[in-house]
């Protein structure tokens, strides 16, 4: 019997969002569990089924599988969004790993200290568009396919979308000098399951509000 | 005609570490182009050649690759230390994703501000020996194995063993209470290219020590 992965994590985005996205765009339908309080932590930590205590953890084909990349690595691989071969998984890989460095600066935005936010923003706008979209925008000019990788949706597009539509959040106009890059997003946002995503009412979760940071902060801290 | 592949970073350990283990375990020689000032940093980025700006990175089999992980899971894939299928790969996903973790609070300690450092350190000792540690002893136990996945070397017992070594300069005694690791740690270094990679001489660098931080924070404007 095979269920529905299961996704536990807390009611937002965090580090679970790669993986909602990469499941919605595979066209696996999945369960949430959400997290709401510590003794909701605590509880999944003495059960054992949190390999290092930590989320986020999916139950997906017989396994707790934990460890963001290791989840998203294998739904990748198992529904086809890693390449055919060797060397489009390394490239594969390399976008994939620079879009969640850039991620990483988004999510630790609302986090910051009032005196430090405006010089994270700073920062995470610059790095956005003179260190990733660039390269990105670079990669789509040199082969002139709608893809990153391969000729084929891969898991990189998805998360590209993702980090595009974050970043469009901060800055609207933010792909202005990146033309490939919003044929990129127009055409990946019209993929049928893609667009189910991106519809109200899907799985996908909003930005956390600032108000609500704390209580967040309260699972894990 | 295959070229040895090429890495570029400093002559410190960093994020580059862990590729010079897997490339030596994986019996592959290599070499290494130094950064040693913030100019040689700046010439790689105005020739083109690092995609986000930054290093490691290792040419290889045509490629400038770029991304810690990225360049590791190629290597892994490519020299058959990834598993034999889909479900092995995720066990050392999962196993060296912690390790990475692990290894991550050691590498940014001197980083850290000095009046926080005594606190770090003593936060990378407990997580070590509650948090990873009795995982992969668990590990061990459970199917009383050699290795963590597939009863084969692959690269999560690489990485462990590097997370060892590197927790040890931290605090010697960190395996007393984990005897299989200790029998783990005997093993896996006296696999004949892991046993040479640890002896003098070898491409493995030496624990970043003072001086050298001084270095790093110069070149990487850090």
């Amino acid at each position: 019997m095979s269920g529905k992965p299961k996704l536990h994590y807390f009611n937002g985005r965090g580090r679970m969002e790669p993986i909602r996205w990469l499941l919605a765009a595979a066209g696996v339908e999945f369960e949430e569990s959400f997290l709401e309080k510590k003794d909701d932590l605590t509880k999944l930590q003495k059960d054992g089924s949190l390999l290092f205590q930590q989320v986020p953890m999916v139950e997906i084909d017989g396994m707790k599988m934990v460890q963001t990349r290791a989840i998203a690595n294998y739904i990748a691989m198992k529904y086809n969004l890693y390449g055919k071969d060797l060397k489009e998984r390394a490239l594969i890989d390399m976008y994939v790993e620079g879009i969640f460095d850039l991620n990483e600066l988004f999510m630790y935005y609302e986090i910051q200290p009032a005196d430090k936010k405006e010089q994270h923003f700073a920062n995470m706008m610059d790095k956005a568009t003179n260190r990733y979209f660039p390269a990105f925008e670079k990669v789509l000019k040199d082969h002139g396919q709608d893809f990153l990788v391969g000729n084929q949706l891969s898991r990189a597009d998805v998360q590209l979308l993702d980090t595009i539509l974050m970043a469009e959040e901060f800055k609207p106009d933010i792909l202005a000098k990146f033309p490939l890059l919003q044929v990129n997003e127009w055409t990946n946002s019209n993929i049928p399951k893609i667009k189910k995503f991106l519809q109200p009412g899907s799985q996908k979760k909003p930005p956390t509000p600032g108000e609500d940071i704390p209580k967040v902060m309260a699972i894990f801290y | 005609m295959a070229a040895k592949p090429k890495l570029h970073y400093t002559r410190g350990r960093g994020k580059m570490e862990s590729i010079r283990w897997l490339l030596a375990a994986a019996g592959v020689e290599f070499e290494e182009q130094f950064i040693e000032t913030k100019e040689d940093l700046e010439k790689l980025r105005n020739d083109g050649v690092l995609l986000f700006q930054q290093v490691p990175m290792v040419e290889i089999d045509g490629m400038r690759m770029v991304q810690t992980r990225a360049i590791l899971s190629y290597i892994a894939a490519k020299y058959n230390l990834y598993g034999k299928d889909l479900k092995e790969r995720a066990w050392i996903d999962m196993y060296v994703e912690g390790t990475t973790d692990l290894m991550g609070m050691i590498i940014y300690l001197p980083f850290q501000p000095a009046d926080t450092k005594e606190k770090n350190l003593a936060l990378i000792i407990e997580r070590a020996t509650t948090r990873y540690f009795p995982v992969y002893e668990k590990a061990l136990k459970d199917h009383g194995q050699d290795y963590l996945v597939g009863n084969k070397l692959s690269w999560a017992d690489i990485h462990l063993l590097e997370a060892i070594l590197m927790t040890e300069e931290c605090k010697p005694d960190i395996l007393s209470a984990f005897p299989l690791l200790q029998a783990f740690k005997g093993r896996i270094s006296n696999i004949p290219t892991i046993k040479k990679f640890l002896q003098p001489g070898s491409q493995r660098k030496p624990p970043t020590d003072e001086k050298f931080i001084a270095v790093v924070r110069k070149i990487f404007n850090i």
